[in-house]
């Protein structure tokens, strides 16, 4: 089937944004926190988005800062999708109490913002980022183990699971060779999605300082750094409001690309 | 008994239940995590003496269900303790600040929550066609982009360069009302496009949903116009998940709130927590960490509630 065209922007610029985070050492034209220049320079030939509140090149401070957003989403999508997922689908092939007992302390979990909940903890824990991707990772699982749960029990009544449970495979294997592979796309459609909330989670606690410390850059960080700016008619502080727009934009067709791909599947995008 | 009190009465009791369990939740997250309260607030130049005497302040060498019940005892008289850092009574503090954050929030979702419905019924009645592409995309742009950035967009431009509005959001007691809506109307207009997207999108799915019914197709055979078929037949069966749409879109305006009232500065409960989660605050932080699920709890209760009333097969049971 033919990609859309919006899906193949989307796709390009995903993975410019990524290719930027991973090579950020080679294209970043100065050094991440070296002062190169007046507080806030305008845009010029050497420095292309102007320089920040300390006089730091503004295009090297976002190239850096979006290796360390980038980074810390991944990680957070991935540690939330591991562990929603396997609990999920545990919980869907296991039934009773079991089920019971996790999608209750899921629901419990959920009754909280996640945002109140993430300050709560953060302000007994050090702010290091593994604690952060932590916190991020274990309080987003709560959504994924709604949706692989929802999955997972559409496919347990499949006659291949059936077949399989008749032939004595343990539960592992169920998990992991029957439904996994089926459930897989509806997942890795709602991941494009919970790596942007990720995203705006983790730029979020750096705005409010509970994120990412400075010298470290990161997009949340570069506003705050920036703020006071604004006042004054400079618009430093918004720059990475284009970075993050454009790469939640890019990374949601491309999931919605995946997913109208594969509706006629099992499965679908669930609460 | 009526089925239908039945029902509420177990509703609203599992949300009691869930609000305690919450409470157990957030006294758990400051005092059970690995990481040491006292070590924590003091930091790394701490002494043993220090140390001792900031847990023995605190109350740290009991065991922690005691302090707990202790804690949610005095909690629920309205007793929230006193803060660490100057020592004022949390629950005094908190009203004020409690009271100018449901100002601010009231005002958002008195222009949002009409404004979304309309403008939902608006991309179901073009639907496919440019007004319903244009919403949508606009709401794709306004959830892609975080809530504290909306806030500095709309400052930088309305603020800084048109001279429209005021920047920060101050409040003092001499001020009249139409001072305070002009103070308040940039972190309001914010919070009103940040939970418009949402509200809009879910409204138009709910009334979608209703559309696809048997007797739509028959109001349309009838000869009646789309709008009548919308607003006399459509709506009246949507306004149960609508109604859900919008309270559970208020209780993200909650969350919303924290990070708006930082931006401009806005003397609200969002700001106390953050300025105290900064100085590892406990007390205060478990206060408003309660007070926010409450809120929360009770919104989504409240959408589950009038949900429940406003299906006519549970009011008139056979």
């Amino acid at each position: 089937m033919r990609m859309p065209l919006s899906a193949a922007i989307g796709l390009f610029l995903t993975a410019l944004y990524f290719l930027a985070a991973i090579f950020a050492d080679f294209i970043a034209p100065y050094g991440m926190a070296e002062v190169v220049g007046d507080v806030w320079e305008p845009m010029s030939a050497e420095h292309w988005l102007g320089t920040d509140s300390i006089g730091r090149d503004l295009l090297t401070r976002m190239i850096y800062g979006g290796q360390t957003t980038i980074l810390i989403a991944t990680a957070g999508t991935l540690l939330s999708f591991v562990t929603g997922s396997i609990l999920g689908f545990t919980a869907a092939v296991a039934g009773g109490w079991v089920d019971q007992a996790l999608s209750r302390f899921v629901d419990l979990m959920m009754s909280i913002p996640s945002l109140i909940f993430a300050l709560v903890v953060l302000s007994v824990m050090p702010v290091s980022l593994p604690i952060i991707i932590l916190v991020m990772g274990f309080l987003d699982a709560t959504r994924v183990f709604r949706l692989s749960r929802a999955v997972a029990l559409d496919i347990t009544v499949m006659d291949y699971v059936e077949a399989a449970r008749l032939r004595g495979e343990g539960r592992g294997w169920i998990i992991f060779r029957e439904i996994l592979p089926n459930a897989l796309s509806p997942l890795v459609a709602e991941m494009g999605l919970r790596f942007i909330f990720m995203v705006l989670f983790i730029s979020t606690l750096s705005f409010l300082g509970l994120g990412v410390q400075p010298p470290m850059a990161d997009w949340g960080g570069i506003v705050k750094e920036n703020k006071d700016g604004i006042v004054w008619g400079v618009p430093a502080a918004l720059v990475p409001a284009v970075a993050i727009a454009t790469l939640a934009i890019s990374v949601n067709l491309v999931a919605d690309w995946i997913l109208n791909r594969t509706a006629s599947l099992k499965g679908g995008r669930g609460a | 008994m009526h089925p239908l009190i039945r029902l509420v009465a177990r509703r609203i009791a599992l949300g009691i239940l869930l609000l305690l369990a919450a409470s157990v939740l957030i006294f758990m997250g400051t005092e059970v995590l690995p990481g040491d309260v006292a070590s924590a607030i003091l930091g790394q130049g701490a002494t043993e003496t220090t140390l001792a005497n900031l847990r023995e302040a605190l109350g740290l060498d009991r065991p922690a269900a005691v302090r707990y019940f202790e804690w949610l005892w005095g909690a629920l008289q309205g007793d929230l303790g006193t803060s660490l850092t100057n020592k004022r009574d949390i629950a005094a503090t908190l009203a004020g600040r409690m009271s100018n954050t449901l100002f601010l929030a009231f005002w958002a979702a008195v222009i949002a929550v009409p404004l979304a419905i309309v403008l939902g019924l608006v991309a179901v009645r073009y639907q496919g066609r440019w007004p319903d592409k244009l919403i949508s995309g606009a709401t794709l742009a306004s959830i892609s982009v975080p809530e504290f950035l909306l806030g500095y967009i709309a400052a930088f431009f309305l603020a800084v360069k048109f001279q429209l509005l005021p920047s920060v959001a101050t409040m003092h007691g001499g001020m009249d009302l139409g001072d305070k809506l002009m103070a308040i109307a940039l972190p309001v207009l914010v919070l009103v496009l940040t939970v418009l997207g949402h509200m809009m999108r879910m409204t138009r799915a709910a009334i979608l949903n209703v559309m696809q019914s048997a007797y739509i197709e028959t109001a349309e055979l009838k000869g009646l116009s789309p709008f009548a078929v919308i607003a006399r037949h459509a709506l009246p069966n949507a306004v149960a998940p609508v109604v859900n749409v919008v309270m559970l879109n208020l209780a993200y305006l909650v969350v919303g709130v924290v990070v708006i009232e930082v931006v401009f500065v806005y003397p609200g409960m969002g700001q106390y927590l953050v300025d105290h989660v900064a100085k590892r605050d406990l007390p205060v932080v478990q206060a408003c960490g309660l007070v926010f699920a409450a809120v929360y709890i009770g919104l989504n209760l409240l959408a589950d509630l009038i949900s429940i009333i406003a299906n006519p097969r549970l009011r008139h049971p056979k």
